[in-house]
């Protein structure tokens, strides 16, 4: 019967046209091909020597279309790339969260995670059990973090020592970044700014402005607060003991809110009576302002000329249009409320600053404010040849920033330049020696893996890392711990005295999601896509 | 062509055409259609056997949009495999409906489907007609049924030792990526249950367990809050970030001037109106406040927006105000803090405010947000299990995980009987359905013999996934049942040492796998019941 011939012959599919599964092996290669090239894409980019990189983002319409960037950032390279394997995008994924947990460290977990699937690789070859693989893993890391807490040291208690702790970490931080040259500079600046915030972690206190033009080293940490808005017309450029008043209303057409009302007249002098009552209305309010006692006044929204001219009369500066978020952090600095009625005006608190000034950076002018009430805030003006200098110097100062927050919150540190690697190498090793079964050969692997990571370094440096690291080895297992690399000279050095220091909870946060994200990985066996959605071409940039 | 249809011809030998459109459309049918349902369901089902068991492996689902999802959750796997096949969706189906019914076992069913398919392709190779099948596996599963039943064994539960509960949401969390930190989810969703069980009715309200998840910090830092977490911060920068003894004002109405539902045209012809409009709307601003502040309320939780106006007089009455809450967490919110939702601003009086001894704000890393933990609560039976986890994948897959040892923990609370994992009582039910199959009389014994083995697929698959040799250990495991006549004994895929699985304390619930069998037998009846498919081909355009 033809029966039997067409079902044998005819594939019954079972996918939608244009999704499928790939399985077991085929799944793996695919998995471990897409971890790799994104490991090797930012490995280049680790350490003191690290490279950077060019991202030319996407011809054609967007805005930010053909736009050139320049960065060794792993979180940015990583997020602005779009790869398309799934693995690598779990491999994204954890690059951002360290982004958003601690900062940095973004390109340290991803070339961990994928060295971790590098030696999985020959594990699998030797047929062990994926299972058994992770159940090593995690015996490696929870040594791992343990050998890691012993010698993580907390200088909190000493505030001298603190503070030099903290510049060394901005230091060891910076090494990486454009701002090596003038590393001193920056550490400095952003340890005092960090120091300013009284141990929150919210960086939303130090604002960062750049404006093209000078030298990177012209850049400064701006005691107070700077506003990137012009001071009205005809109104004071400078003002001593400030009182300010913070707002968030209308002040162009205050409109009547009901749902539904309309202005209806019939007569040309119906509509001119009606704009005098506007106008009435407006003046009403600037007059309400004005009984808060305040000589200036700073709108969110924007203020009109007429109302303008008013508060102009009345000597009081009024700055027109900060954003949302330039209001939210005048409140905080200031020390004022937010007000949107002005009825009770014994109830507002507000804002002080000692000097209001108008100061030109570059072309562009902004406001200072200056003596403010709380010192918790300020301003670093970045300056740059090229935007790209300045976005990447953005970038690093953002990182510094974070890390020393971080540390300001949880302040155990522990030792750079790889030294912190290979003790955990070191450890993880033991471990695999001591340990019975085949997960000890996973335990094995897991320290190779983390001994990448200084050699990394060291090969993106030019030197000879095989030498370097065995030699780093040697001295671990010898019990100094402190050792590490010292890529100015090309040898192994003690970190404490060469300085470099790193926070101990973004070198734990790196183990743990590194770990987690290969473990991930390694447990899936298969791929399943499905049909990608077709998407109508957006037309309305046309 | 066989395929198409019968074809009936007139005296001229022409081709009688008797379905519309006959010549574009598919058909198979009789054996060929059993075939090849077959073959898609045990494709179905070959996907998902590697994820079962505690050595079980994941699978990455790639969705339209190139999101990654990476589960062992058989229900996960299949909903989100876009199947067209239309016996691959049948299998769907049937793990969405184990998944509704006891929220566990989504492989489990679907593999034993597979099996069950699979051996009977065998039988209708030997001749034997599909629903004879049928009619043999329907007689076999109420063996395998009432076998259950008997090895079953009531659990003791008691509210104050959590341990057997604990031991049996382990089970369930075992073959997960969290089985980390398997002991305190596995608290976690005890913990939970416990506070919201009704042992009474021996229920448990899913409703009142809200399963959050925020990305970063790791698995360890997942937490149970007993109360409310909503991800949405005081609608003003300067409004204390904590409340103690709060008493909440649960709001559905804007805090906006009125809108009157029904059309209207509001005319502004003078002076005088504009005045008047001007100040009603003041007024009604105030009044809102004010009716607020009669209420002794000290926190406003509303579902819809504020003014701006409205948000200042709000921070200057030091009435701190959560806005854009939706709708199921309002109502979570009502149900813990023992408040009532309340649509218009004059029908706020103190008895319908809720209460909440400390409400806080909690922020995260370096990005700046926040969330609201609503804690201490009058009625403090709701709960919200917060999961933290280094990367998106892991958060997501950890809530479903819980939410796997949540229902299996509720099934205990609704019938305290279990039978023992590890594919214990596969094999005791196999031995046993053997057993009677010799019995029967009728043709009817091969099949239930062919359901026999079809049981024995899951420790099979359980074995393999865990490396060991399958059916060596299947048979060595069988023979010390019978030898012992020990239905506990399983496969001991962790490798521990012993195959008793009371003593390794892999339990599942005995509803659970009750639903398992009678589903997959049904479905399977059903699919070879099948004798005729019919596609509509290609649309003509």
């Amino acid at each position: 019967m033809r029966g039997d011939l067409t079902t044998a012959l005819n594939p019954i599919p079972l996918y939608k046209p244009g999704g499928g599964e790939e399985k077991a092996e085929i799944a793996r290669l695919s998995a471990f091909a897409g971890a790799l090239a994104v490991g090797d894409l930012v490995k280049t980019t680790l350490g003191p020597k690290g490279m950077d990189k060019i991202l030319q983002c996407h011809m054609g319409d967007g805005p930010d279309a053909g736009r050139l960037l320049v960065t060794n950032d792993g979180a940015t390279i990583l997020s602005k790339i779009g790869v398309d394997n799934p693995v690598a995008k779990v491999l994204v994924d954890i690059s951002k969260v360290q982004d958003d947990e601690v900062g940095d460290g973004t390109t340290s977990v991803v070339v961990l995670a994928s060295e971790l699937l590098r030696e999985t690789e020959n594990l699998l070859a030797q047929k062990i059990h994926p299972q058994t693989i992770i159940t090593g893993w995690r015996k490696a890391t929870s040594e791992a973090l343990r050998v890691l807490e012993s010698i993580a040291k907390n200088n909190s208690s000493n505030l001298e020592q603190f503070r030099s702790d903290l510049m060394n970490i901005a230091r060891t931080t910076l090494s990486s970044k454009i701002l090596q040259g003038k590393k001193d500079y920056f550490s400095k600046l952003c340890v005092d700014a960090v120091l300013k915030l009284n141990g929150k972690t919210d960086l939303q206190g130090i604002q960062i402005i750049k404006r093209l033009g000078n030298n990177m080293s012209d850049s400064y940490l701006e005691e107070g607060f700077l506003l990137e808005k012009r001071i009205g017309i005809n109104m004071p450029k400078r003002l001593e003991n400030a009182r300010i008043l913070i707002a968030n209303t209308p002040m162009d057409t205050d409109k009547v809110k009901i749902f539904g009302a309309r202005v209806r007249v019939d007569t040309v002098a119906k509509v001119a009576e009606l704009e005098l009552a506007e106008k009435e209305k407006m003046k009403d309010k600037v007059n309400k302002i004005l009984q808060h006692n305040c000589n200036v006044f700073i709108n969110r929204q924007l203020i009109y000329d007429y109302p303008e001219q008013l508060f102009a009369e009345k000597g009081v500066m009024a700055i027109e249009h900060a954003d949302f978020e330039g209001v939210e952090r005048l409140a905080q600095v200031l020390g004022g409320d937010i007000v949107s009625t002005f009825d009770t005006p014994d109830k507002v608190r507000l804002g002080k600053c000692d000097l209001i000034e108008e100061i030109i950076i570059g072309e562009d002018k902004l406001i200072k404010f200056s003596g403010v009430a709380q010192g918790q805030a300020c301003t670093i003006v970045l300056r740059g040849a090229t935007q790209q200098i300045l976005d990447e110097a953005e970038r690093s100062i953002h990182d510094v920033l974070c890390v020393l927050s971080q540390t300001v919150k949880e302040p155990r540190i522990c030792y750079g330049g790889g030294a912190a690697e290979m003790l955990m190498a070191t450890a993880v090793s033991q471990l695999a020696v001591k340990t019975a079964g085949k997960e000890s050969v996973a335990i094995e692997s897991f320290a190779r893996a983390l001994r990448q990571l200084p050699t990394i370094i060291a090969d993106n440096a030019g030197y000879d890392s095989a030498e370097l690291i065995s030699n780093l080895r040697a001295a671990h297992t010898s019990g100094k711990s402190t050792f590490g690399l010292d890529m100015e000279n090309g040898r192994i050095a003690d970190m404490i005295q060469l300085g470099i220091l790193e926070s101990f909870h973004l070198k734990q946060q790196v183990v743990r999601s590194a770990a987690e994200a290969a473990e991930m990985v390694l447990r899936v066996d298969n791929i399943i896509r499905a049909p990608v959605r077709q998407r109508e071409r957006d037309m309305r940039h046309h | 062509m066989p395929s198409v249809g019968t074809l009936a011809f007139d005296e001229f030998g022409r081709p009688v055409l008797i379905l519309k459109g006959q010549e574009s459309k598919k058909r198979l049918f009789g054996i060929e259609a059993h075939k090849s349902h077959i073959l898609a369901g045990k494709a179905v089902a070959d996907t998902l056997k590697t994820s079962l068991g505690p050595r079980g492996m994941d699978k990455c689902m790639v969705s339209p949009d190139g999101d990654i999802t990476i589960t062992n959750d058989g229900a996960t796997i299949l909903s989100m495999m876009h199947v067209e096949n239309e016996i691959g969706k049948l299998l769907v189906q049937l793990s969405k409906s184990q998944d509704d019914e006891i929220g566990d076992g989504t492989t489990g069913v679907v593999v034993l489907a597979g099996a069950l398919l699979e051996h009977a392709e065998a039988l209708l190779d030997k001749g034997i007609h599909p629903i004879r099948i049928a009619d043999g596996y329907e007689l076999a599963a109420k063996v395998a049924l009432e076998h259950l039943d008997k090895i079953a064994e009531t659990y003791p539960l008691d509210l104050k030792k959590l341990d057997p509960l604990i031991n049996t949401a382990m089970t369930t969390l075992g073959s997960k990526i969290i089985n980390r930190c398997q002991r305190q989810m596995a608290e976690i969703a005890v913990n939970a249950i416990m506070n919201v069980a009704d042992m009474e009715r021996r229920d448990v309200n899913f409703e009142l367990i809200k399963v959050q998840g925020k990305v970063g910090g790791r698995l360890e830092d997942t937490l149970l809050v007993k109360g409310v977490v909503v991800d949405k911060t005081f609608s003003h920068p300067q409004m204390p970030k904590e409340v103690r003894d709060a008493k909440i004002a649960i709001l559905t109405c804007p805090f906006e001037p009125p809108k009157p539902k029904t059309k209207h045209k509001l005319d502004i012809t003078n002076v005088e109106d504009y005045k008047k409009l001007r100040e009603y709307e003041k007024e009604k601003f105030t009044e809102m406040i004010k009716a607020i502040k009669d209420s002794g309320a000290n926190l406003v939780i509303c579902q819809w927006g504020f003014d701006d106006e409205a948000n200042h007089l709000l921070l200057s009455h030091e009435l701190p105000a959560v806005r854009w809450v939706g709708g199921p967490e309002i109502e979570l919110i009502a149900i813990a803090t023992g408040g009532r939702i309340v649509p218009r601003f004059q029908e706020l009086t103190a008895e319908k405010l809720g209460f909440a001894g400390h409400i806080r704000e909690l922020d995260f890393g370096t990005t700046s947000e926040h969330m609201l933990c609503i804690e201490q609560c009058k009625k403090s039976n709701t709960c919200t299990i917060f999961v933290r986890g280094g990367n998106k994948m892991v958060v997501e897959e950890a809530k479903r995980a819980l939410h796997d040892a949540l229902c299996v923990v509720r099934n205990l609370v609704r019938d305290n009987r279990i039978v023992y994992g590890g594919g214990a009582c596969e094999i005791s039910c196999a031995i046993e359905v053997a057993k009677e199959a010799n019995k029967i009389p009728t043709i009817e014994q091969y099949a239930i013999r062919a359901f026999a083995d079809a049981l024995e697929s899951v420790p099979l698959a359980l074995a393999e996934n865990s490396g060991y040799s399958p059916i060596k250990t299947l048979s060595d495991v069988k023979a010390q049942q019978i030898a012992q006549n020990n239905p506990r004994l399983g496969i001991d895929c962790l490798n521990t040492g012993t195959n008793d699985m009371k003593a390794q304390t892999v339990i599942e619930t005995l509803i659970g796998k009750r639903q398992q069998i009678s589903l997959a037998t049904q479905l399977v009846r059903m699919i070879l019941k099948i004798d005729d498919i019919r596609l509509p081909g290609e649309a003509e355009e």
